[in-house]
């Protein structure tokens, strides 16, 4: 698949990379032969069509897609110049330096500040817990607005407040890399806004992997785009990648240009 | 485009209506539903609250006590025996029992620390020793009430009227006796609370494991399927099979343990299986499969997205069940296990198979005790001729009632405490 040289490039200017990346669940092939290379510290949108396999796409960077029984890879996919599907590698650490931000906010029903600290503690952070949460909650645009009720249940705040609170969560652990499921989907417009607003923020400090039906969003929000597609067969494979600005107004693949202005998808 | 209906039944088939709606129709069969519903539950309430009745029925009523010394001849005088000072009961006691039996009961709890109700109650007991010789139900006691004072003066002339509540303070409180009159169910009660909790501390943690196993641990194949099934079919399992499975394990084959030897309490020659220790896992073999299936559905209901915010955060599955799992599950664990323990107090057949003492008149004093339990006493009690033993049978199911109730209560209390924090 082709993609810009710099991608390709093996000196680690890539956060993380799938090499001829197969998915299957049984015998269903779900994603086909991906050449991927994310681009660090930037934030790259993946879009498609619904069925395409975005989101297991995306959770074949953090290995969640091994949480089905049935799932299984061929190929590889590097991170930190190792291969994260072999055998010796403990999928527990690569989920902790990749973290998951989900479509629907799914707070743990434990207080605010528990929802934070609980990750940090089970990964045995040694610090000053106070001051890692506090800091996690600034990160995520919340502190101000749940700083006088850090006790208070998860549950209690509204859905783009809770959203925010996952996203504090996921980055309280210092992850590498922060993918992101329809992060927005189920919220407002207005906390819409707030969550891209805090996806820029976040791409200073973090590779931020979004996906995404929602292709304004993409536009607005996305240094780099992948948009995949579904063949005869069903199987998900990606049909181009790009600067967001290239794909967007100038792609090279008409079937991209068919789902760009909304043709079909 | 279909013009709106002025009416809303349908006409005549002069008209082309593609819905037939059958309206009336329809309604009437809905209301003969609901009547249908509403007796069937107006049968279960009946049927409940005649069995209520009938237990309440025996176990109060008037009673016709005849004493072998009149407590007025106790008495001596004008003041009746029940108010006469401690002091003078005492005397009364010592003059009237033999020296062994008063230095006896001085020995369990001496007469200074004793209650002057308490000396009159051991007076009345040792003493007077009432028998009841006739006794009527509570329909009778309300609405024959001349009639059995008729009765009473023409047939038992010496004997002493009273309304007796076979349910009282005193019948909880006491220990078993062979008189009726006298008998109390304390020692059953605690025996029932002892086999309870040793059933529970020993099927609650295996039974919620065994669960977990199942179902955040176990992959789909045939042997686990296999699992599944069997103990789905052991919850079905006659209750007297475990007692059967009990006597020759528990009492028989682990004999040491279950009596106590291995830890030197009973001399190894002379130990005896049939304790407390073996009832109680022989019930709670009876209630492990409830409580797996209980926990199992409990598990399941957790959604999953709260797992899968943990995994996405580096946690083991061991960590995800521990602090998300099961905290979510236990209101639906303590609900299944409230109802395995309520099946658990009511047990009779294995534990008569495991031995429960016919008569025993100490408390049990721990795991490795002899011991008899509420249903057991019941069931005694209710194969004896006698028919004042009918009452004192009622009163025992009525405390078997107020248990299962009190330890239903407490255990919806805690779900409810534990889900209110969600």
């Amino acid at each position: 698949m082709s993609q810009p040289a710099e991608f390709a490039s093996p000196d680690g200017r890539y956060a993380i990379e799938a090499r001829r990346l197969n998915i299957y669940y049984g015998d269903f092939l779900a994603i086909k032969d991906v050449d991927f290379a994310i681009k660090r510290r930037k934030i790259t949108a993946i879009i498609g069509p619904s069925g395409c396999g975005k989101s297991t796409m995306l959770r074949s960077f953090n290995r969640m897609n091994e949480l089905v029984p049935t799932a299984w890879t061929r190929g590889q996919v590097f991170f930190g110049g190792q291969d994260i599907y072999q055998p010796d590698i403990d999928p527990v650490e690569v989920r902790r330096r990749i973290g998951m931000v989900f479509q629907k906010p799914n707070p743990f029903p434990k207080s605010i500040y528990e929802n934070v600290a609980w990750g940090a503690r089970i990964n045995g952070f040694r610090g000053d817990m106070d001051a890692l949460v506090e800091q996690a909650l600034i990160d995520a645009a919340l502190w101000e607005e749940v700083k006088d009720k850090l006790d208070q249940s998860g549950l209690s705040l509204s859905g783009g407040q809770q959203q925010r609170l996952c996203i504090a969560r996921a980055i309280a652990v210092e992850p590498d890399i922060v993918l992101m499921d329809e992060p927005a989907s189920s919220l407002d417009p207005i906390a819409t806004l707030r969550i891209e607003e805090l996806m820029r923020e976040l791409a200073k400090n973090y590779t931020i992997i979004v996906v995404t039906h929602n292709m304004q969003q993409a536009g607005r929000v996305s240094d780099y785009t992948a948009f995949f597609s579904i063949d005869e067969k069903r199987a998900g494979y990606l049909v181009e990648y790009g600067d967001t600005q290239k794909i967007f107004t100038n792609p090279e693949k008409k079937i991209t240009e068919d789902y760009i202005t909304g043709r079909f998808g | 485009m279909r013009q709106p209906k002025e009416q809303s039944q349908p006409s005549p088939s002069s008209q082309e209506e593609p819905f037939d709606t059958k309206l009336a129709r329809r309604h009437r069969l809905g209301r003969i539903w609901l009547v249908v519903f509403q007796a069937s539950t107006i049968v279960g309430i009946v049927a409940l609250v005649a069995l209520l009745l009938s237990i309440a029925n025996s176990a109060f009523g008037y009673v016709i006590y005849e004493y072998d010394i009149d407590p007025a001849e106790l008495a001596g005088g004008d003041v009746p025996l029940e108010e006469l000072p401690k002091e003078t009961l005492i005397a009364i006691l010592q003059e009237n029992i033999s020296d062994g039996a008063f230095r006896r009961l001085e020995d369990l709890k001496p007469f200074a620390d004793r209650s002057q109700a308490n000396v009159y109650r051991l007076v009345i007991e040792r003493v007077a020793e009432p028998k009841a010789v006739e006794q009527w139900t509570l329909y009778q006691s309300l609405f024959n009430r001349s009639a059995i004072f008729e009765e009473a003066v023409r047939d038992y002339p010496d004997g002493e009227l009273r309304f007796e509540s076979w349910f009282d303070p005193h019948f909880v409180t006491a220990p078993q006796s062979s008189d009726p009159v006298q008998a109390g169910v304390r020692t059953a009660i605690l025996g029932s609370l002892w086999t309870i909790l040793v059933a529970f501390l020993f099927a609650f943690p295996i039974g919620v494991g065994a669960a977990l196993y199942l179902e955040e641990y176990a992959a789909d194949n045939f042997l686990n399927r296999l699992i599944r099934t069997n103990i789905n079919n052991l919850a079905g399992v006659p209750s007297i099979i475990y007692g059967m499975l009990g006597l020759a394990i528990f009492v028989r084959l682990l004999e040491q343990l279950t009596s106590g030897a291995i830890f030197g309490l009973t001399d190894p020659t002379t130990a005896n299986g049939r304790t407390i220790l073996s009832a109680g896992l022989t019930l709670g073999l009876l209630i492990l499969p409830l409580i797996i299936i209980n926990a199992q559905e409990a598990v399941k209901a957790v959604p999953n997205s709260l797992r899968q915010a943990s995994f996405g955060l580096g946690a083991t599955r061991w960590q995800t069940v521990w602090h998300h799992v099961l905290p979510n599950a236990l209101s639906g664990v303590l609900t299944g296990t409230i109802l395995a323990v309520s099946r658990a107090i009511g047990e009779t057949a294995p534990l008569v198979v495991v031995g429960a003492s016919t008569y025993i008149t100490f408390d049990p004093d721990g795991p490795f005790s002899k011991f008899t339990t509420l249903p057991i006493q019941i069931y005694q009690w209710t194969a004896r001729p006698q028919d004042v033993f009918r009452n004192i049978a009622a009163a025992a199911i009525l405390m078997l009632l107020v248990l299962l109730l009190s330890l239903n209560a407490t255990a919806v209390l805690l779900r409810n405490r534990y889900s209110r924090r969600l």
